[in-house]
């Protein structure tokens, strides 16, 4: 299940490039290469202004909604209660637009709100929950993939297989288990959680990229009289960083965003930001100064994450999806 | 060493997660330390050190709860009672389950579709402009916000107003609907429209992801086809259905079952927008009711693994998909 038309590895990124540095020296003489050459050839369908028409509409309508609560989260909660964020823009040339900065105040240090907290918690939460899914998935990727022993096939298709499984069936066994232990709500319990689910996903995707690593290399360790741990250390990890950066963000978004995992096992106390504002989603659903400032303190960190590591989160997005 | 299990302060919080960090450091470093010795350890034992872990992880935290929720599906409400297919043959037959297995169906029905259709439109809408990179990042960007904050995004967007004098309109959908002269609407209590409205969050997360496979297997086309096709006369739309569509095929199932398995899934949108009342409810958020609300053992464990039941088939035909589209290379 490995064959498909699309490439392994970042061709989105790349493409970005190949656009950005297209008819970067003018002056020079050079041949086209094959993206530039069909540029050109597509040129004359794309541009027709129906095309172009239905492309700002749909990306005007993927952004309106994510700026009004960006702008909204700004306002006094008076001017939020009495007119839409649209007329800001009519009150910016009139001088009437007012921004403050104190829904944030509230919804981080307010007594009903508390955000920081959770902030907090979400941080604490996230990077054990990152780190050691991905260190036990490259361990057992590596032996899937290059250790020779009886049964390696079948107990990969097992996990392979196990992507599928939905966390709910997992939830309530896992919780009586964690009462019955004395660690029920604590943070251990959610790392414990995250990592579990993780991992299916994260083993295959390792092995994906580790596969492709030519054998010759491992091989010449071997000769060299390397054991396992050596070649896995020396050899291969330094070449798996694009893959391990792929995956990271996938982690770090995923159990960042996580709500139903967050719910079930996390106490009041050690309960992630999603959790929190989700609450108060439900029990404050018409303070929307406060509740958008919230909705946007949980957004920033996933989105800068994102934003910078787009490439790597890309690529491991074709990676998973498309060779599965 | 009661920051252990309850770690109040920030500074215990921290602390606490290098601890977990460090000793999980530890005892890895001192598992692959004890077999890296190439001659003297069996292979067996290396293989168990690597894989080991993930392994018996996977055993206890997956499979066994899995077949502990299939046999507690079996029973009734506290777990005492063994009553057969009992659980099962409520859900599919009673009354109050018929709208959220319905409500699942929309989902799964309309979410892949729309998402995969407009992702595909776009994909190849923006091939190769000059703000090819802009206007991706536009649509790529919900993937990276959680279904909470999407979910108050769009709450947001319906938001409310009783239609009177005086009263402006604070959502941004009903006031369009007024400028155009109509009633504003209750967009999330009136049945059966929410839930298209509750879908339409889930199509703005999951288009992006769909733009961004499909726009790759766009790319990957090969040069000749593309070039033999426009010789022969072909282009915009003929081109788009003729040559684009077909050669992208494997990338369409792949988005579209990926996407079907994700939104059987979902929860957190329901669960924020509207709680699943006003005949909103899916069977993901139904078992978090059925588990935690009304602690009822029995039923939710049936809702789980009918979860489980729903999402195999997808995967069976994205599997035979995949398996014919190799056959023809």
């Amino acid at each position: 299940m490995t064959t498909t038309p699309l490439p392994p590895t970042g061709p989105f990124a790349e493409a970005f490039e190949e656009t950005a540095d297209a008819g970067g020296e003018p002056g020079r003489q050079r041949r086209l290469s094959r993206l530039e050459r069909r540029a050109i050839a597509t040129k004359g369908r794309l541009s027709s202004p129906w095309a172009s028409f239905a492309a700002i509409l749909i990306a005007i309508l993927w952004t309106i909604p994510s700026i009004g609560l960006l702008v909204t989260s700004f306002r006094p909660e008076l001017d939020i209660r009495r007119s839409g964020w649209w007329t800001v823009f009519g009150g910016l040339f009139n001088g009437e637009a007012e921004f403050t900065l104190d829904n944030y105040d509230q919804a981080l240090f307010g007594s009903g709100a508390n955000l920081a907290t959770y902030f907090v918690n979400s941080f604490v939460i996230t990077i054990p929950a990152v780190i050691i899914p991905i260190t036990i998935a490259l361990l057992a990727a590596y032996a899937f993939a290059w250790i020779d022993f009886k049964g390696r096939n079948i107990l990969f298709v097992a996990v392979f297989a196990l992507q599928i499984v939905p966390l709910q069936v997992a939830l309530v066994p896992l919780l009586r288990d964690y009462v019955s232990a004395g660690v029920a709500g604590s943070f251990w319990t959610v790392w414990l959680s995250h990592s579990i689910f993780g991992l299916p996903l994260a083993i295959f995707l390792l092995h994906n990229f580790m596969k492709d690593i030519p054998s010759s290399l491992v091989e010449a360790a071997r000769v060299d009289g390397a054991g396992h741990v050596k070649i896995f250390f020396r050899v291969l990890l330094p070449l798996l960083v694009p893959a391990i950066a792929a995956f990271g963000i996938f982690q770090f978004l995923w159990v960042w965003n996580d709500l139903l995992v967050g719910l079930t096992f996390a106490s009041p106390n050690s309960r992630p930001l999603t959790v929190a504002v989700a609450e108060m989603a439900g029990s404050r659903g018409g303070d929307w100064h406060v509740l958008t400032a919230g909705a946007f303190i949980s957004m920033v960190v996933p989105l800068i994450v994102f934003i910078s590591l787009q490439r790597y989160f890309v690529r491991g997005l074709l990676a998973g999806s498309v060779k599965g | 060493m009661d920051w252990l299990t309850s770690a109040s302060s920030v500074g215990e919080k921290f602390a606490l997660m290098f601890l977990a960090v460090a000793l999980f450091v530890v005892v890895m470093g001192a598992i692959l330390f004890l077999v890296d010795r190439p001659s003297r350890v069996p292979r067996w034992v290396v293989a168990a050190a690597f894989a080991g872990p993930a392994l018996l992880l996977l055993a206890w935290g997956l499979v066994r709860p899995a077949l502990l929720t299939l046999w507690n599906s079996f029973f009734d409400k506290r777990g005492n009672e063994f009553i057969g297919v009992d659980n099962y043959t409520r859900v599919l037959t009673g009354g109050q389950f018929q709208s959220v297995l319905t409500n699942t169906a929309i989902w799964v029905i309309l979410v892949p579709i729309a998402s995969t259709l407009i992702g595909l439109v776009y994909a190849v809408l923006v091939d190769r402009t000059r703000f090819e990179k802009l206007a991706k990042a536009l649509v790529f960007i919900p993937m990276a916000i959680s279904m909470v904050g999407a979910s108050i995004i769009w709450k947001f967007v319906y938001e409310f107003k009783p239609d009177q004098p005086g009263v402006k309109q604070t959502g941004l959908l009903n006031q369009v609907l007024v400028w155009v002269g109509l009633e504003p609407q209750q967009f999330l209590i009136n049945s059966p429209w929410n839930t298209v409205f509750l879908i339409v969050v889930m199509v703005w997360i999951q288009t992006g992801f769909a733009m961004t496979v499909l726009s790759a297997a766009i790319k990957a086309i090969p040069d000749d086809i593309v070039e033999a096709a426009r010789l022969d006369g072909l282009g915009g739309m003929r081109m788009f259905r003729y040559i684009t569509v077909p050669s992208i095929r494997p990338a369409l199932v792949v988005v579209l079952t990926t996407i079907a398995i994700g939104t059987l899934k979902v929860f957190d949108i329901v669960r924020t927008m509207t709680g699943g009342q006003f005949n909103t409810q899916v069977i993901a958020n139904e078992f978090y009711t059925q588990a935690f609300r009304q602690n009822n053992q029995g039923l939710s464990a049936a809702l789980a693994v009918i979860l489980f039941i729903l999402v195999v088939p997808i995967v069976v035909y994205n599997v035979r998909q995949l398996r014919k589209s190799e056959e023809i290379r």
